[in-house]
């Protein structure tokens, strides 16, 4: 199992040596000729006003929080799924007991309105 | 003329045990044989999707051309089939610019974190019986949590540019990205259950019949969570060009860019393959080898992408998000506890395996249609309400005109 996951990370080492590669071979090539107008934020030809780190809608917290919940739920589920095969019916219907309390907990974030883009 | 069949039939095997052999007349330990034939299988995989994202590039635009009647990439060679490499050049030509406000860091490094984990699914993805990266046995969870942290990349992408098109861009990516992942992870849920396991190799074998014609509704939630995914069109909002000028990597030139460029062609590819892997049966078909079978799936998962993208306009983000959270979440979680009873009756019922195929398709088939016409329904009855006091002020209206005349 270790030598499995031996060739993952040999994959990845070579695909960051690849990409490292081309990123080098760039360096090597391209022109460097910097100026302080080439380096200004684009923002369609006008100048830049304050930084772009600003504070940001709330809703997007929100949309990771349901995110969440959801992901958790799916660290629960894929191991019931490979192991249902060998499972009885009483197993499935735990399973579904618990995905029908995740989806009132969809449908009480629905009726509070979280899920509103406004 | 058989043996010739045979050996282009199983080519990679063939390969692997003649370097084996090879390298064991050179007398060299065992360790080193594994890790030399590792290195060479590593260095082909990343290749596969290196040379995938400059063969795409080109295949992309020649067919929007032709489907927008015109001729597309024509000079740079016969039909211009050199044009990625006119492209490579030209980006590796090309000066970098960092603005001057960004995070050095976190702007840099933003590229190669979107490439890599882009590549790193393919690892898992089976050409053929034994030509494959690695066999985990988590292969489909991989892939997904790692095709998933290209998200870390786009949002570095977004925050470190210091640019507010590429912040706009990065949030709705996260939002977009993230919301699509579930119905994404549930339908996979559904195959893993069906095949009872997690191998990409074992989810290819237990297609005596081809998931998409037992599980249609999840192979339909899945290409389309991928689309999403991937940020292709219709689901392109997160570097929509009329809007945000291009997103997260508004910042980017010369070889960075390519490398972000890299990272969705590359995901497309990927996401392709593990459909063709999961639904269509991965290397299984007749005559041809394994691994030409898996390339004209996966070719068939991109084709359609492309005729998406030339067929349909973009969606709001509200509308996006709506689909996914309304609609196609909910729909997996009823459809994976309805395929699980619906198998588990079947097989009580000592179903032969083409009566459960059928019954599993009828079903699906069933809960589509259900699920189709119900938003159509809510849609419609939404539209009639919202134009009924329009009507109403219309005849008023008429009424005061007729009133006004006499």
């Amino acid at each position: 199992m270790l030598s499995a996951y031996a060739m993952v990370g040999l994959f990845l080492l070579m695909s960051i040596v690849l990409l490292g590669a081309t990123l080098i071979l760039w360096w090597l090539l391209r022109p460097k000729k910097p100026n302080p107008l080439k380096l200004e934020t684009y923002e369609c030809g006008v100048q830049t006003v304050g930084d772009a780190w600003v504070q940001f809608r709330a809703q997007y917290y929100i949309f990771a929080l349901i995110f969440v919940l959801f992901d958790v739920e799916a660290v629960f589920l894929f191991p019931w799924a490979v192991a249902y095969r060998q499972l009885g019916l009483y197993a499935v219907i735990e399973m579904a007991l618990f995905l029908f309390l995740l989806l009132g907990g969809l449908l009480y974030a629905w009726r509070k309105g979280a899920l509103e883009w406004v | 003329m058989a043996q010739i069949y045979d050996f282009i039939y199983n080519l990679f095997p063939y390969l692997g045990a003649w370097l084996h052999g090879l390298l064991q007349g050179l007398g060299l330990p065992e360790w080193a044989i594994t890790l030399i034939i590792g290195l060479i299988q590593a260095f082909l995989l990343a290749n596969f999707g290196l040379i995938g994202f400059a063969v795409l590039t080109y295949v992309e635009r020649k067919i929007i051309a032709r489907f927008q009647d015109r001729l597309g990439p024509n000079l740079a060679g016969p039909y211009g089939v050199l044009q990625p490499v006119a492209d490579g050049i030209k980006l590796l030509t090309k000066e970098d610019t960092m603005p001057a406000g960004a995070d050095r860091w976190v702007y840099n490094l933003a590229p190669l974190i979107i490439a890599v984990c882009a590549m790193a699914p393919l690892v898992v993805i089976p050409f053929g019986p034994g030509v494959i990266g690695v066999d985990l046995n988590i292969g489909v969870l991989y892939a997904l949590a790692v095709g998933a942290g290209a998200l870390v990349g786009v949002l570095m992408a977004g925050w470190g540019s210091n640019n507010k098109y590429a912040l706009l861009g990065a949030f709705r990516a996260v939002a977009q990205l993230i919301s699509y992942e579930i119905p994404s992870v549930l339908s996979v849920a559904v195959v893993v259950m069906v095949a009872g396991t997690m191998s990409t190799v074992g989810i290819v074998q237990a297609q005596d019949v081809p998931f998409l014609f037992v599980l249609p509704l999840a192979a339909l939630v899945f290409l389309m969570s991928g689309v999403a995914e991937v940020g292709r069109t219709p689901f392109d909002l997160l570097e929509a060009e009329s809007e945000i000028v291009a997103g997260f990597h508004i910042e980017y030139s010369g070889m960075k860019f390519a490398l972000v460029f890299l990272g969705e062609f590359v995901h497309a590819l990927v996401v392709s393959a593990l459909f063709a892997v999961l639904f269509l049966g991965g290397w299984r078909g007749p005559w041809l080898p394994p691994y030409l079978w898996t390339l004209i799936k996966t070719g068939l998962g991109i084709f359609l992408f492309f005729w998406l993208r030339a067929t349909l306009p973009r969606i709001r983000i509200d509308q996006m998000l709506n689909l996914n959270w309304k609609f196609l979440t909910p729909l997996m979680i009823l459809n994976l506890i309805g395929v699980a009873l619906v198998d588990k009756g079947l097989r009580a019922a000592g179903a032969s395996e083409g009566l459960w195929a059928a019954g599993m398709f009828a079903f699906n088939m069933a809960m589509l249609i259900g699920a189709l016409a119900l938003p159509g329904y809510l849609g419609r009855r939404a539209r009639m309400a919202a134009m009924a006091p329009a009507a109403e002020g219309a005849e008023e209206l008429a009424a005061a005109e007729a009133a006004a005349a006499h």
